[in-house]
């Protein structure tokens, strides 16, 4: 035993600990091309050039979303928190904890009612920062409340997927969240109102095999992992390499499971476009839609110069 | 010939000790052998009890996967009479890890669906050792909409690690298939009843136990993950199975406490596999005792209770 590699060293390297700005830069996972975090941000986390999609956080896909970036947030209903009384490595409530200060989250789901191009809509979003995004209770109470806010203020409803799965820590009342969410799902679809399911990067396990999976409409960010089982699960199963582009949203788009690989800069008008029409809302006439002023900006330009 | 797990090996002791007395008094020596059998069958018996009264999450799972354990297919043979397989999703192809048809049950007509893992080598390739393709959900979903037409009462039987895993499996729709049978189960507008009766295996689970009733045998395990890939994800050490398995709550007792199932049948002493003859008769006893909860019930009804009880499911522990 050293005492002092045990207990002196790690309390000298904090002591010495530099702050290091971080995040300044962001990698691009595809190219490795380096870009700056604020040139990444105004591009609503696509990188430019490469057009990799970047995962978003909640908070930013719903500001992305919606007009004027404004939306009424739905309060979802408190859980029983650890019921298993679960440990692995660490334990469950620390895991939660960790995640909650981590993103600010109360747990995966967050859920906001307001206009979508004008369009009155019930958009839920999934984390994946948030424990990966996993299913679980307070997660499935989550989508089971955008779709019964949906139902209840007879709006359509938009679903941002991204998750691992099930969450393991709260064993079979996670499963249970795919025939919970089935039963909103079923509600909705009654209600004869919209659900569109946007899968993004990755989606995978019980969340796909459920409600990932029932959408009216299901639109795929470019590139986005998207499955029942896992690529490494696969892997082990049968024993080979798997092809490139498997389980990717052009692949499945391929395979007949999602309707549209759409660019994210184009989510917003597409979802609104596809709701528009399956609510049957008058279209904006052309000559009204000219007489915005924007086509003027480029004009005003020009003058100064 | 029997086969034992490692951990009932005391058992696995007494009981060849018997054999050899047997034989031993078969080639006529004594008398007091007889009165040896006995007292070693009764001591035999009496450690079988308490070793399986005491069984770890763990060691249920071993049961519930024992290859001698009774599946699916003795269940149908022993509880349905006219049972008529149908084959196909008739879109793809035919999966036999999913095996369902019509048949009566006590003298009702009756949709049956079960997963089917096989009891030797040329069976489990044959029923994919339970592990359903899209094609068999596909299947259990068109069966589920022809017992709707026909008002039949629809009883399925789980029993499997979980859905394929495969290329084959994803490129045609592995999840969506999955998630429309559970579709499927809580869209019934007739009565419906799952029994676990070995592995309960997550999502390829659930999309055939989304029912009105959902019955456990006393040692299966129904569980989102199996306990070897929880471990290997939470742990990144597959050998801590064994805590994995306490962990996340996998015995049918502990799920009767959360809710999530609505009994548990009761096995003969030693698991199924000692006596199957009497576990399928319990299981008998029990689907027709669901049944019986939910006679004369009009469809609405029928359906609105079911999903009210998944919803209802976690919200008051």
């Amino acid at each position: 035993m050293n005492w002092i590699s045990d207990v002196v060293r790690p309390k000298i390297k904090t002591l010495f600990k530099r702050e290091v700005p971080e995040n300044l830069w962001i990698k691009c996972p595809d190219t490795g091309q380096m870009v700056f975090h604020k040139d990444v941000e105004a591009n609503l986390y696509v990188i430019p050039g490469s057009n990799y999609h970047l995962r978003m956080t909640a908070t930013n896909r719903l500001k992305a979303m919606f007009d004027e970036a404004r939306w009424e947030a739905i309060p979802t209903p408190e859980v029983a928190i650890d019921p298993l009384k679960f440990r692995d490595e660490k334990r469950y409530v620390d895991r939660l904890r960790d995640a909650k200060a981590k993103t600010g989250m109360q747990d995966a789901v967050l859920v906001g009612v307001g206009e979508v191009e004008g369009q009155k809509t019930t958009i839920a979003v999934q984390d994946f920062e948030f424990m990966g995004g996993s299913l679980g209770m307070a997660a499935g109470e989550a989508i089971i409340t955008g779709l019964d806010t949906a139902r209840s203020r007879g709006t359509p409803f938009v679903l941002f997927v991204s998750s691992g799965g099930a969450r393991m820590q709260e064993g079979i009342l996670s499963l249970m969240q795919m025939p919970r969410t089935t039963v909103a799902v079923q509600r909705l679809r009654d209600a004869k109102l919209p659900y569109i399911v946007v899968l993004t990067n990755p989606t995978t396990g019980g969340v796909t095999a459920s409600y990932a999976m029932l959408g009216d409409v299901h639109i795929a960010e470019p590139g986005a992992l998207i499955g029942f089982a896992g690529p490494r699960v696969i892997e082990q199963t049968i024993r080979e390499k798997l092809p490139p582009g498997f389980q990717r949203s052009e692949y499945l788009k391929d395979h007949g499971m999602v309707d549209m690989v759409v660019h994210r800069h184009d989510l917003k008008a597409t979802i609104a476009r596809l709701n528009g029409i399956m609510m049957r809302t008058p279209a904006v006439p052309a000559a009204e839609a000219k007489d915005e002023p924007e086509p003027e900006a480029p004009a005003l330009e020009a003058a100064a110069e | 010939m029997r086969s034992y797990l490692d951990f009932e090996k005391p058992v696995a002791e007494l009981e060849a000790k018997v054999e050899e007395l047997r034989a031993l008094a078969q080639s006529g020596d004594a008398v007091a052998i007889g009165e040896e059998i006995g007292r070693l069958e009764a001591k035999a018996a009496r450690a079988l009890d308490e070793l399986y009264a005491a069984l770890t999450p763990w060691q249920k799972a071993l049961v519930a996967r024992h290859p001698q354990r009774p599946h699916f297919i003795d269940y149908c043979a022993a509880l349905i009479d006219d049972f008529t397989p149908l084959a196909g999703d008739r879109k793809f192809g035919e999966d036999e890890a999913i095996v369902g048809g019509f048949g009566r049950f006590r003298g009702e007509s009756v949709c049956v669906i079960g997963q089917e893992k096989g009891s030797n080598t040329e069976e489990r390739i044959r029923h994919n050792f339970g592990m359903a393709k899209p094609e068999g959900y596909r299947k259990a979903v068109r069966l589920m909409e022809l017992a709707g037409r026909f008002s039949l009462p629809v009883i399925t039987f789980v029993d499997t690690a979980g859905a394929y895993p495969g290329i084959n499996a994803e490129e045609r729709g592995q999840a969506e298939a999955i998630a429309r049978s559970t579709e499927a189960c809580l869209a019934l507008p007739c009565p419906s009843v799952s029994v676990i009766i070995g592995e309960g295996g997550s999502g390829g689970a659930i999309a055939l136990a989304t029912t009105n009733k959902v019955l456990m045998l006393e040692h299966s395990i129904y569980s989102v993950i199996s306990p070897e890939g929880a471990a290997s994800i939470l742990w990144r050490d597959s050998s801590r199975a064994q805590d994995a398995a306490t962990g996340m709550k996998i015995t049918a007792q502990d799920l009767l406490k959360f809710g999530v199932i609505d009994a548990i049948i009761a096995e003969p002493s030693g698991g199924a596999h000692r006596d199957a003859a009497q576990a399928i008769a319990a299981t008998g006893d029990a689907i027709a005792a669901g049944f019986q909860d939910l006679a004369g019930l009009p469809p609405d009804d029928i359906r609105n209770r079911r999903a009210d009880k998944f919803l209802a499911i976690g919200r008051r522990l």
